[in-house]
């Protein structure tokens, strides 16, 4: 059981960070509820790792307060947290069998034998090791030892919260499903605060409750998988989630409306008046799935059909907007156009209006 | 299952390797097989022997002393040296410019000449004129390799162990760098002792490295000639009279022929036991460990 709180926590790798640039996370305040499944998703290098350390303690941040349970663990070493961490390359200790490799961390704390026995074989279980125990863990299989590291994690009474750093990275495709599947179980069997690291939006968005999506060193939205999908609070969330992303096009206020290369949009009035009081550069998102297409002469925006693409459940048109790129789902039934010239509809409820990539206003947002 | 193509042109393509093989080992192997089954008087008058000279040389207490004394040699190196380099390579930075430096440091020895160590030694060690002689002598320690034993064969130790600890540390040492981090933060996150660490993660993973050590060392150390022949020419008395001191003085020093062919087929057999062994002992842990 365990809530953490991460409070103004930033981190940076030079000892004398100047600038913004300097730090490898921004500085964030956080909280990760107990019992819930988060995923930590980014690009490569853009602070998840470090954050992860951070809060698992191998990791000292520059600055801010870790708690765990509100009790300040900032200055623990990692040992004395009630945390394990599974890495990205399974860690397993070659030399010992899969049992002593799942009762090391509690012999390491002076757990009475009798109790480590009954406890491996009880995680043992849960994760399909009981096989193998006996075996020694070299030689063992990729998934299997990533298994054994996380029994090492979940053999503990004392752990709480599981980090996981891109777990699945080494494991075959077909396996990485059921090993998943296995996480999820564990998680609802042992009521834990599960933290998974990945920059694989689909990884992230099936096992997640809650995912946290980081961009350049701080966290842009912490929502469900729906809320990205339909809300992303940045453009960065838009074009990252959802294959293809979102379109974003830069647009202006034109005679009390919003225009996208001159040519009005459609848009409910607190949009347009949002945009009026926006600073900085306005654009406008909106998801292929929602663009709407149709004859040129049907809509006031007419786009050059570039190219369709079949991407096996739907297909996607490519068009050139007054030299944007712009992509639309094709319906169902909708034949591959044959005309070269298409009217797009950008339906009210979709549009999202961003200022300096940041959301400021959209159907059913309230800032 | 497809059926490997029979052609006898492919003798060909290993006649060059026959060739070199049989005149850098298989040849001069024979003569000495040759020199060992005769007893040659000059270079017209030969006697075949037989099986003699090797009965002689395995019944000769000389040779099983120098036997003994290498084997105890040996034991004494690997005792001192494997478990130094590791100390070592464990202490050694891990980043930064004192790295490079350290490196640098430990591979001075390897590059000396053996016979200018043995020379850099026999000198330091002289009570009349060398520093670390003169420095014991002070101190009040009668050290004299000329004339004692057990300080012979200390100074013979430690020409090696200067010599050579650095070739384990370095070997130790790049296995050391190539054990992932992630090891050590599991480790920590485990609640693992430095001892731990040591035993289950570092020892370990160096497993191949250390065999590897262990039987360059021992070879070596196995066939060492130079040092105690400069220092003391294998005395005082036989002390420091290992096989291959042995050897040359009944080769070179006595020209018996007949007798040294015989015995440097003993000594190359015993090397080749001894590989081997390792060989089996060290692989056949490795394949238990990795079905077991």
């Amino acid at each position: 059981m365990a809530r953490i709180d991460l409070v103004g926590v930033a981190h940076s790798y030079t000892s004398s960070p100047k600038n913004d640039g300097d730090y490898a996370l921004k500085p964030l305040t956080h909280v990760w509820e107990d019992g819930g499944a988060y995923a930590l998703l980014g690009p490569s290098g853009c602070g998840k790792t470090t954050l992860l350390n951070i809060v698992s303690g191998l990791l000292h941040p520059s600055q801010g307060q870790i708690l765990i349970n509100g009790k300040d663990v900032t200055d623990l070493a990692p040992e004395a947290r009630n945390i394990a961490q599974v890495f990205q390359f399974p860690v397993v200790y070659d030399a010992m069998s899969v049992f002593d490799n799942l009762a090391f961390p509690l012999r390491n704390r002076r757990v009475d034998a009798s109790d480590i026995r009954k406890r491996v074989e009880e995680i043992a279980d849960a994760l399909d090791l009981t096989r193998v125990l006996q075996r020694r863990a070299q030689g063992l299989d990729a998934d299997v030892k990533q298994k054994i590291s996380l029994g090492r994690g979940l053999v503990r009474s004392d752990v709480a919260a599981i980090l996981f750093d891109e777990p699945l990275t080494v494991i075959d495709p077909y396996l990485k499903w059921q090993l998943r599947r296995k996480l999820k179980e564990i998680q609802e069997q042992f009521r834990l605060t599960l933290v998974y690291v990945t920059h694989d939006q689909i990884e992230a968005l099936t096992f997640a409750d809650k995912v946290v999506v980081m961009y350049d060193g701080s966290v842009v939205q912490l929502g469900t998988p729906q809320e990205l999908f339909e809300m992303p609070q940045h453009t960065f969330v838009g074009y990252f989630i959802g294959s293809p992303g979102m379109n974003v096009l830069p647009c202006q206020v034109e005679n009390n409306g919003l225009a996208v290369g001159g040519v009005p949009v459609a848009a409910a009035s607190h949009l347009v008046a949002a945009a009026k009081a926006a600073k900085g550069k306005l654009t406008l998102g909106i998801r292929p799935e929602f663009v709407q297409l149709t004859s040129a002469g049907k809509a006031s925006l007419v786009a050059d059909l570039v190219t369709v693409q079949d991407l096996g459940q739907c297909r996607m048109a490519t068009l050139m907007l007054n030299g944007q790129k712009i992509k639309a789902r094709l319906a169902e039934r909708q034949p591959i156009p044959s005309d070269t010239k298409m009217g797009v509809i950008l339906p009210e409820a979709w549009i999202r209006l961003y200022a300096d990539e940041h959301l400021i206003a959209a159907e059913g947002f309230h800032p | 299952m497809t059926e490997k193509p029979f052609d006898n042109r492919a003798w060909l393509l290993v006649i060059p390797v026959v060739i070199i093989v049989a005149f850098s080992a298989i040849i001069p192997l024979m003569t000495v097989v040759n020199y060992s089954v005769q007893d040659i008087l000059d270079p017209q008058t030969r006697v075949f022997v037989g099986a003699e000279w090797y009965r002689k040389a395995l019944q000769d207490p000389r040779l099983h002393d120098a036997l003994l004394r290498q084997f105890l040699y040996s034991f004494a190196v690997l005792a001192i040296e494997v478990p130094l380099g590791l100390i070592v390579a464990l202490s050694m930075p891990v980043r930064g410019w004192r790295v490079s430096a350290t490196l640098v440091v430990l591979a001075i020895p390897l590059l000396i000449p053996f016979n200018v160590v043995g020379t850099l030694w026999q000198i330091f060690g002289r009570a009349d004129i060398g520093l670390g002689g003169a420095a014991l002598q002070a101190m009040g320690i009668d050290y004299n390799y000329t004339s004692n034993p057990l300080h012979a064969w200390i100074t013979v130790l430690i020409m090696d162990v200067w010599h050579w600890t650095s070739l384990v540390a370095l070997l130790c040492y790049a296995g050391l760098r190539a054990i992932p981090d992630a090891y050590y933060r599991a480790a920590r996150i485990d609640g693992a002792s430095g001892w731990a660490i040591f035993r289950y993660i570092q020892l370990p993973k160096l497993t191949g490295v250390l065999t590897i050590a262990i039987l360059l060392r021992f070879m070596d150390s196995f066939m060492i000639y130079t040092e105690p022949f400069v220092l003391t020419g294998g005395g005082p008395g036989n002390a420091t009279t290992f096989l291959s001191i042995f050897l040359a003085k009944l080769a070179v020093g006595q020209f018996d022929l007949g007798p040294a062919a015989a015995f440097s087929l003993i000594y190359f057999l015993i090397v080749l036991l001894f590989s081997w062994l390792f060989y089996t002992v060290i692989t056949a842990t490795n394949n238990d460990r990795g079905q077991l």
